[in-house]
């Protein structure tokens, strides 16, 4: 099949950029979304042009690395699945496609399609851990976990840091990928003590980068994991509790 | 934006069932005015729990408003560069989508509302004392019935995606953990939204159509 | 010939003891001193994110690099199975031992004892730590860890988080790291990618890299040096591995004195989607258990076009359980993958372009029913419908071997150092524990002891001995020599001006050495592909073309260094492939085969290390022999009849 992509191209961070728009000449069906674009790139080569940068690793769906807005959905059209995981059978003859980067104020365009996604990790370090220093633990069947505690933990925990909630959200909001480390550590016994200080400390620094949820609902359609929205619904609670439970928590010290 | 959505809630629903007493005819109707204004008389002198309801409303109004300014001032700051090419939304609808729009068309219709029923100011004919009339003479124009019919579908809409997304913010019964709770909210949102607007636009209806005269 | 004695450095005694007695030995660092201790750790898969952030705990200063934008996105993400630990849970006779020699066999009798029980004794802690951390292993309802067998093992060692085992320890690792971070006992230095190891007089000083975001380049100094920076499987091109995942780190390494040891000892994973045309950027693996209750055949006629479900019975060849009747479909990964290599080079290949074996579930539907089967395997099969639209379900799946895992790395002693004093090599980026062939779920317990458990104990070892010791500063000339020939080398790549991409010359060649040095190895295609590699090595530094500037983003200058490094790379996988006069775990010589068609090791010449010296481009590398002793474990010869 033949394509025409609308390319957006931008050669470094304060540059404005733009659209440029290139053809796709021969695409299989069974090739991947990025497999498409390495062959345009090839052809860029060939011709003396610098190829267009994006972001992949694994190609498998799950480092989270790749990510693009395709046709103006997060990760294309495919529900459930990354931009490395879309196949060209989703696309037909002479389709136009038009690919930009994630827009958020948070993840500043690099390069072309390259966004920096730090921010995510500034969450991650502000809280989304559990403390636990190498050596000395307990064994590991003395702490029982409900089967369905780990569970919930698991679905939570399976988010890969892509930021497809962020670009798809109307607000540019992170509620979705912190409510998911939350989620994850706040429902396992092992994360009890850190509960109320990881919850406060990590939705403040969230709302330092990002946009604030008013439950569009968006991102849980474009989450590769499919994550679901209920996970925002708890942080919000235990966000809530936290600014009770830390006074007291200090109170009793 | 929750805990003032659910007072403002609570508001619209009694205004709503109040006016419901129009279909009882004029005495009763202005019997539950003067109700209103005579309120724990003599403990408190006259309209005084009304002006103490009445200022809870306005800080309601005024907090609500102003946590959509800054959660729209903050929005649009975490996204200063919009994308260049047209959304193609999943999940959105259109009640989440003009969220926005529809609080401002309520709240203009607000102000109308009160200059036409409580003030007086936009209606000619208006008779202090007298709502019943008041309210016959308004909505028989009309180009005036048909914004209030406006209005309401307005905040039919508003209320629907506010109502649903209390639940969320303030984070409980969430589908997740009780996967019978989703199709509850739902169900909440809309019969809630369709019974205050529903209920509302019979009003310029019934007045129109002489049921009410 | 340089005259390196490989000392191995292996504690004496009982060998359940010697861990034990090792790290009582070995000299200590003072808590005060340790913050005087600057250590570098490249890479932030298991073993980089676990040895940082335990280096950090205990006090010394860290400073991190990877070439990803955040440390969770290590390819150590990607694994699926689970890791082993020998717990014994299950009360089905595991223990320390029976993992210990599990490993030792399945490495088929090429691995270092020592080392290797140790990673089976701290296989158990490994467990205990990840669970404290908040990874959500599989538990039973009554609340216990859930084991399942794994690999063909004959116990049930393996703790698993879904299919996602990889990545929920990646994030454990990660989450603690970032922690360090936060506490200000970490500098993390994201999109960063070594590009020389620095030495000064033989001994570790540092590293340089480039800023792949901004194009710097920059030389950061250390009393230490690991690196965790992964195998070089992606020396095949197609492979399981991430596209960016390269052995540039160890490479350069290598060529400022560091052994290689072992380079043809490379991994083929029998189930895996083949590739479905040219321009396929890499293969994904579809879990090994699908083989639990698919059955691998392929028609018997050769260039049968009919549809499978037109393919009667009796004109199928199971071709598996035909030939290994008491393991079937469950026959190792090596033999499994030969196998199918065979049918397909016969012509009896199956799917758009000949190039897969069917693994077909219609018996097992027919027994279990659908939705048992759908409950075990839906997940893959979904998977495996993204990518290729078909149901398997409704027709087989099709399946071939792909390079997953690569046994050899940078030669280590007992400790985790090289050869070059103060540079470590951890995780797959080293060569010690799987010998010739991994089992089933213990890469992920290797990386994260080496970098929980190992490295943090052995480095204070050799720390102890530079207190008071000023280290070699970024100023030293040994530095500005190593960033000009960085700097130079980015130049002289954008000057070639060619006409052809990098992207392309690592294609080429990825298909020599996965043709002469893949799944089976004989003299003449080794010979063959040791003139083929140089030949098109030369035409590459002629001809590649890479446009743009050293500053600033530009992927195809990262990644025309990298295949450059995987030309002299897979040069010495042959190298070793054809010194190797005998067939031992993922390396199959053709012509050391039983009767049977069996790998035939030949212990009494190559029960060694083979570790390789570099001497320079365009000279050919020198062998230096590890012997290999075996004390607990007798050497036989595995049999799965």
């Amino acid at each position: 099949m033949n394509l025409t992509l609308k390319v957006w191209r931008q050669s470094g961070p304060t540059d404005p950029g733009h659209f440029e728009t290139y053809e796709a000449t021969d695409v299989k069906d069974e090739m991947s979304f990025l497999e498409m674009l390495d062959l345009v790139n090839e052809n860029l080569i060939a011709d003396g042009h610098e190829p267009i940068t994006f972001d992949s690793d694994c190609r498998e769906g799950i480092c989270g690395t790749c990510g693009l807005m395709i046709n103006g959905q997060a990760h294309g059209p495919q529900k459930g699945t990354t931009t490395c995981q879309l196949h060209m059978r989703k696309f037909h003859d002479g389709e136009t496609v038009t690919i930009e980067p994630w827009r958020a104020a948070a993840f500043p365009v690099l390069k072309d399609l390259m966004v920096d996604r730090s921010a995510f990790d500034a969450i991650i370090q502000s809280g989304g851990f559990i403390t636990a220093d190498t050596g000395g633990p307990r064994d590991a069947n003395e702490i029982l976990i409900p089967k369905i505690a780990v569970d919930s933990a698991m679905d939570a925990a399976a988010c890969i840091g892509c930021g497809a909630c962020v670009a798809a959200c109307p607000n540019g909001a992170a509620q979705l990928f912190t409510s998911a480390k939350l989620a994850h550590l706040n429902l396992l016994p092992q994360g009890q003590a850190e509960r109320w200080k990881r919850t406060e400390d990590m939705v403040e620094t969230m709302e330092m980068f990002f946009g604030s949820c008013t439950n569009y609902g968006e991102c849980q359609e474009a989450c590769p994991k499919e994550i679901p929205i209920d996970f925002i619904a708890m942080m919000n609670r235990d966000f809530l509790k936290s600014k009770l439970k830390n006074r007291k928590l200090q109170g009793q010290r | 934006m929750a805990l003032t959505g659910i007072m403002l809630m609570g508001f619209v629903l009694f205004h709503m069932i109040g006016n419901l007493k129009m279909y009882l005819g004029a005495e009763d109707f202005n019997h539950y005015a003067e109700f209103l204004r005579q309120l724990l008389v003599p403990i408190i002198p006259p309209t005084g729990v009304l002006w103490i309801l009445r200022l809870g409303l306005i800080g309601a109004f005024a907090l609500h408003i102003q946590s959509a300014y800054a959660l729209t001032r903050i929005n649009h700051k975490a996204r200063p560069v919009n994308y260049k090419s047209p959304r193609d939304y999943v999940a959105v609808n259109w009640a989440a989508r003009t969220m926005r729009w529809s609080g401002i068309i309520v709240g203009l219709f607000l102000l109308w509302h009160l200059a036409d029923l409580t003030w007086g100011w936009a209606n000619p004919a208006f008779v202090d004392g007298n709502p019943y009339a008041n309210v016959v003479t308004s909505l028989s124009r009309a180009p005036i019935a048909a914004l209030y019919i406006l209005a309401n579908l307005a905040l039919g809409f508003h209320l629907y995606h506010g109502a649903w997304s209390i639940f969320q913010s303030l984070g409980s019964m969430s589908a997740r953990f009780n996967p019978r709770h989703n199709p509850l909210r739902r169900g909440f949102a809309a019969g809630f939204a369709i019974l205050v607007a529903g209920v509302n636009i019979t009003f310029p209806i019934a007045v129109l159509t002489g049921v009410v005269g | 010939m340089s005259t390196i004695t490989l000392d191995s450095k292996v504690p004496s005694g009982p060998i359940e003891d010697r861990w034990t007695s090792h790290q009582f030995n070995m000299k200590l660092v003072n808590p005060a001193n340790k913050r005087k201790f600057t250590v570098l750790v490249v890479g932030t898969g298991l073993a980089g994110a676990a040895a940082a952030a335990t280096l950090a705990q205990l006090g010394y200063q860290v400073k991190c690099f990877t070439f990803h934008d955040s440390p969770r996105r290590a390819h150590s993400i990607a694994a699926q199975g689970g890791i082993n630990g020998a717990k014994n849970y299950k009360n089905d006779g595991d223990s320390v031992h029976r993992l210990f020699y599990d490993t030792v066999k399945g490495g088929d009798f090429r691995s270092r004892e020592s080392n290797v029980h140790r990673l089976a004794e701290v296989s158990v802690n490994i467990i205990d730590q990840c669970v404290a951390q908040g990874v959500p292993f599989a538990r039973e309802y009554g609340g216990l860890l859930d084991n399942r067998s794994f690999g063909g093992a004959q116990v049930s060692r393996t703790f698993y988080a879904r299919g996602q085992t990889g990545q929920q320890l990646l994030l454990g690792a990660y989450q603690a790291l970032m922690q360090q971070v936060s506490l200000g006992n970490v500098e993390l230095h994201t999109k960063t990618e070594l590009l020389d190891v620095v030495t000064k007089d033989g001994v570790a000083a540092g590293i340089v890299t480039r800023n792949l975001v901004t194009g710097d380049i920059r030389s950061w100094a250390g009393h230490a040096t690991l690196l965790c920076t992964g195998g070089y499987g992606n020396a095949f091109y197609l492979s399981t591995n991430a596209m960016n995942s390269n052995v540039t780190a160890s490479w350069r390494a290598h060529k400022k004195g560091a052994l290689f040891a072992n380079p043809c000892y490379t991994q083929i994973h029998p189930t895996c989607i083949p590739a479905s045309d040219e321009f396929q950027s890499k293969l994904t693996l579809m879990s090994e258990s699908l083989r639990n209750d698919g059955r691998i055949w392929v028609p018997k006629q050769f260039d049968d076009n009919r549809a499978p479900e037109n393919i009667p019975e009796e004109d199928r060849d199971y071709f598996l359980e035909r030939k290994y009747p008491s393991f079937g479909n469950l026959a190792p990964r090596d033999i499994a993958s030969r196998n199918a290599k065979q049918v397909v080079d016969e012509g009896r290949g199956v799917g758009p372009i000949k190039n897969g074996v069917y693994l077909d579930f219609a018996e097992s539907i027919g027994r279990l029913g659908e939705n048992v089967v759908f409950e075990r395997y839906g997940n893959l099969f979904d998977m495996y419908e993204r990518i290729t639209d078909e149901d398997p379900m409704k027709m087989p799946m099709r399946i071939y071997p792909a390079s997953h895992y690569t046994m050899g790395g940078l030669w280590v002693d007992y400790n985790l150092m090289t050869n070059i004093p103060g540079l470590y090599a951890l995780g797959e980026a080293n060569f010690s524990d799987h010998g010739a062939n991994r089992l089933g779920a213990s890469a992920l317990m290797q990386g994260l002891a080496d970098g929980y458990f190992v490295a943090p104990n052995t480095i204070g070892d050799y720390l102890s001995g530079l207190l008071g010791k000023t280290p070699v500063g970024t100023d030293d000339p040994a530095f500005s020599t190593s960033v000009a020939a960085v700097q130079d080398d980015m130049r002289r790549w954008i000057a070639v001006g060619g006409t052809k991409s990098p992207e392309y010359y690592h294609r080429e060649l990825g298909k020599i050495v996965w043709d002469y040095c893949g799944m089976t190895r004989d003299k003449n295609g080794l010979e063959k592909a040791l003139s083929e590699i140089p030949a098109l090595r030369e035409e590459f530094e002629k001809n590649v073309r890479v446009l743009g500037s050293p500053e600033g983003i530009n992927q195809s200058l990262e990644k025309v260094g990298r295949v450059a490094d995987f030309f002299e790379l897979g040069e010495l996988m042959c190298r070793d492939a054809l010194m190797r006069e005998e067939s031992c775990g993922g390396h199959f010589r053709v012509e050391h085969q039983t009767e049977e068609g069996e790998a035939k090791r030949d212990d009494a010449n190559f029960s060694f290390v083979g570790a390789w010296k570099w001497e320079g481009t365009g000279t050919t590398s020198t062998l230096h022999k590890e012997p290999l002793v075996f004390e607990s474990v007798k050497p036989v010869e595995r049999s799965y009849k």
